[in-house]
């Protein structure tokens, strides 16, 4: 999660803390550390299954995963990086165990340069939290983000969902930081190409919904 | 340098995410302060952005919390972390 630096700091005390203590045979510690991450383990997985009951036992593994191999983790990362890059590899796991569709090759066409053409549309500039109390909107976005290809997807959520920066997302996902600003870029213009028609014309449906406010940005 | 609306583009995102070198940021902004398009486009990828970020879009299953912890308890009750 992205917070000022002073907070990330306290927030590694706190967790240096739980870590020994859990270490040292406090066990129950384990859900105060556990409790913060819950959702972006929880969403890491489901980018991967792409199921939510498959998610949640991904999810849970994962975190018993980390509880085992507590002893193993340095502080030279930060925690919620190791526990993604831990979900992501259980993730993977169990979908090679189903033989199932294996995450896209790390060295694919991403550094090549595409033809990402945005949407361009002048008439969609509704305010974001209110699109959200439609639930047709947040079916628009599941599906357009189910449909990006894995190596965008699992960019896309790590950064954009879950708030990452960049070098966090590079390090959970074993990649550069060159690599997670191109498949970031991509996936945001893919979803943005996806996306804008669509909820321009939901916005055209419902005329006086009072969403038409502008965003103060221009 | 000049640049045109598909230079702006491809640097959409680095721009939202602040990570333009200050020269090109100036470039791409003064040409956003001209091109109602790619103000659009900007406009709406940050939305996406901002949307994809709220908590609503992509929810946690029912009583999902409650299921980890009670799991936990069972392992945390018998177990304890792998030595080094």
């Amino acid at each position: 999660m992205t917070m000022p630096q002073a907070a990330a700091g306290l927030q590694q005390e706190r967790e240096a803390a739980l870590i020994a203590a859990i270490l040292a045979g406090d066990r129950e510690k384990f859900h105060d550390l556990i409790r913060p991450y819950e959702r972006q383990v929880y969403l890491t997985a489901l980018t991967l299954v792409k199921n939510e009951t498959e998610a949640e036992d991904v999810a849970q593994e994962a975190i018993l995963r980390a509880y085992r191999k507590l002893a193993g983790f340095r502080g030279d990362a930060k925690f919620s990086t190791w526990l993604i890059a831990i979900t992501l590899n259980e993730a993977r796991s169990r979908l090679r165990e189903e033989k199932r569709a294996i995450v896209d090759s790390l060295d694919d066409h991403d550094a090549q340069e595409g033809d990402y053409t945005p949407a361009a549309l002048t008439d969609w500039r509704e305010v974001p939290s209110e699109v959200l109390e439609r639930q047709e909107i947040r079916a628009l976005m599941q599906q357009a983000v189910a449909e990006l290809p894995d190596t965008f997807r699992q960019v896309v959520i790590l950064r954009d969902m879950e708030e990452l920066s960049v070098n966090e997302t590079a390090e959970a996902l074993g990649i550069s930081v060159a690599l997670v600003k191109v498949r970031l870029h991509r996936a945001r213009l893919l979803l943005q190409k996806r996306l804008v028609p669509l909820l321009r014309i939901g916005w055209k449906a419902k005329p006086k919904s009072g969403m038409l406010r502008r965003l103060p940005w221009f | 340098m000049v640049l045109n609306c598909r230079h702006v583009w491809d640097r959409i995102s680095d721009y939202i995410d602040g990570s333009l070198d200050p020269s090109v940021r100036a470039d791409v902004e003064q040409h956003l302060a001209h091109c109602e398009i790619c103000s659009a486009v900007l406009d709406s990828t940050r939305n996406i952005i901002i949307l994809m970020a709220d908590d609503r879009v992509f929810e946690l299953p029912v009583d999902f919390s409650q299921r980890l912890h009670a799991c936990l308890d069972l392992v945390l009750a018998t177990e304890s972390p792998d030595p080094v």
